[in-house]
């Protein structure tokens, strides 16, 4: 064990802490706010027939990644808006007779970036009149947090496989001077799995190690940043996942992905020498 | 005990070491490896315990044909047969009795029974009151001698030796010698290759003759046959 290959592991875990932070709290802001996408349509008038209904109802339904479909009769949105306008929306109760609204279905996505082309497609379909969902800007927040889950991820595979090409070669140089012992153990019968295990322990050991600072360093920000910018960064839908547990989460995560790090860069070393 | 027919033996360089190796030892035998430098012996050696993969022709070791041995069987067949080299080949940073106790510890044998066998090889080669030192704390002769004890330890069929003595001055090799032929007296089969034109034409043992990789004679009570 070296300290460059601790430093190695020490690196990636530092970054892949710093990604994985932001990455899953985007993640939560991102589920919190598709919980709320709804895709409003309304029908023109002349869909009244309860047989044109279903079939607005199906065409809808064809389209991919709909969630689920709910009929909302013009009552019902009536009775709704005038209790969302609470006293003033009394007046409105005389419109009881003549209702000016429209037969609706209210469609959820069931993956919310698609939203705008499901809309546009629900636009086209014949007996639609309007087609309302979320404002832009959530669209916008939905596909970037598509984007940054998925350079994310592509980071994080990226360093790990780094850190596992620095570790397996910086403990290789200490193997070629091992390669004779190797060649020993083998020469009295040791198994591949014998000679293996001392690295797979170091590699644990490696790992271990190398989650220390990252750890510190990710918890203490995180605390930090929760606690004393909470305030400042928090809104309505933009919430922080709460310190405890995710914190603790995470360490273990970056525990994990240390251990894993540091066994395969380690056990990847020792490959070579094994075909004797 | 052995069998060789028609092996060839080409190495990834292009050079073909073995060249049609015909050879039958039976259980028990002595038998000398000898030839001019180069000529292969290190390599028909090292076929016996699949050091080396024959490129053609079959190699059979106790009834096990190892040119079909499986990768994962190897270290089996390893524990069947001792080997020992000319540079002795110890693990620098483990005791005398640590390195013998080793080949035991990779077949996962109980420390009591680890002691216990250690102790006698190494009264064996004489070195039980050398058993805490370290390699590089010993002379040529007796690091030999605790590479043979590792050797011997697994209770070995056959042992292996290229050279054993080929680093050890005359009085060394004798020593080395006398307990190879204790450990041949007790059944074990032992294949030996060498240079010590003295060892061979004093012992007088089947002499296999290999001259550019192949058999030039193979006589029962032979003789070294070349010069010094
Ligand atoms: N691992 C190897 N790779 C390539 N060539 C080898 C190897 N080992 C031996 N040789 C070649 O094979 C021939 C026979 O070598 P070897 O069996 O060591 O002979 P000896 O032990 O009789 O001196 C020599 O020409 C040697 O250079
Ligand atoms: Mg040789």
């Amino acid at each position: 064990m070296t300290v460059s290959s601790v430093g190695a592991v020490t690196t990636t875990l530092l970054l892949v802490g710093v990604f994985l932070a932001i990455m899953l709290n985007l993640n939560q802001i991102t589920q919190e706010v598709e919980k709320d996408v709804e895709i409003k349509v309304l029908l023109d008038r002349t869909v009244e027939e309860d047989s044109e209904i279903n079939r607005v109802e199906e065409e809808i339904d064809s389209i991919a990644d709909v969630g689920s479909i709910e009929f909302s009769p013009k009552e019902e949105e009536l009775e709704r808006l005038i209790e969302s306008m609470g006293d003033e929306g009394k007046a409105f109760e005389l419109f009881d007779q003549s209702n000016p609204l429209k037969d609706a279905f209210v469609v959820k996505p069931a993956n919310a970036s698609n939203t705008m082309a499901i809309a546009d497609d629900i636009q086209g379909i014949e007996g639609v009149s309007e087609v309302n969902y979320g404002r832009e800007i959530v669209q916008r927040l939905l596909q970037f947090n598509d984007y940054a889950r998925t350079i994310g991820l592509a980071l994080i595979v990226a360093l790990v496989l780094t850190a596992v090409f620095l570790i397996s070669n910086t403990i290789k140089i200490t193997i070629i001077a091992r390669k004779k012992e190797i060649g020993i153990m083998k020469l009295v019968g040791a198994t591949n799995g014998f000679i293996r295990w001392p690295f797979f322990i170091e590699g644990m050991l490696l790992g271990i190690l190398g989650s220390i600072i990252p750890i510190a360093a990710v918890v203490s920000g995180y605390y930090y940043l929760y606690y004393n910018l909470g305030d400042k960064i928090q809104f309505e839908f933009i919430q922080l996942l709460p310190f405890d547990p995710f914190a603790w989460q995470l360490s273990l995560l970056i525990l994990g992905i240390g251990v894993v790090i540091g066994i395969w860069g380690s056990v990847m070393s020792v490959r070579k020498f094994l075909k004797v | 005990m052995i069998e060789m027919q028609s092996v060839y033996k080409t190495y990834p360089n292009g050079v073909t070491a073995l060249n049609g190796i015909d050879v039958h030892i039976e259980q028990g035998e002595f038998v000398y490896v000898v030839g001019p430098s180069g000529a292969g012996k290190s390599t028909f050696t090292r076929l016996m315990f699949r050091e080396e993969k024959p490129t053609k022709g079959t190699v059979l070791v106790n009834g096990v044909n190892l040119s079909s041995l499986k990768e994962r069987k190897i270290p089996k067949l390893r524990r069947q047969i001792g080997v020992v080299y000319q540079d002795f080949r110890l693990l620098p940073r483990l005791s005398v009795y640590e390195n013998i106790a080793f080949a035991l510890e990779v077949i996962e044998e109980s420390p009591k029974n680890i002691k216990k066998r250690v102790m006698e090889v190494l009264d064996q080669v004489r070195l039980k009151n050398k058993a805490r030192f370290i390699p590089d704390e010993l002379s040529g002769g007796e690091q030999q001698r605790v590479s043979i004890a590792r050797a011997i330890v697994n209770h070995p069929k056959l042992l292996i030796a290229d050279e054993p003595t080929g680093n050890l001055d005359p009085d060394t090799s004798w020593e080395i010698m006398s307990i190879l032929e204790e450990i041949n007296a007790a059944g074990t089969t032992v294949v030996m290759a060498t240079h010590s034109k003295d060892i061979v034409d004093k012992m007088r043992k089947r002499v296999i003759a290999i001259e550019d990789g192949l058999v030039a004679r193979d006589e029962h009570r032979g003789e070294y046959g070349y010069e010094a």
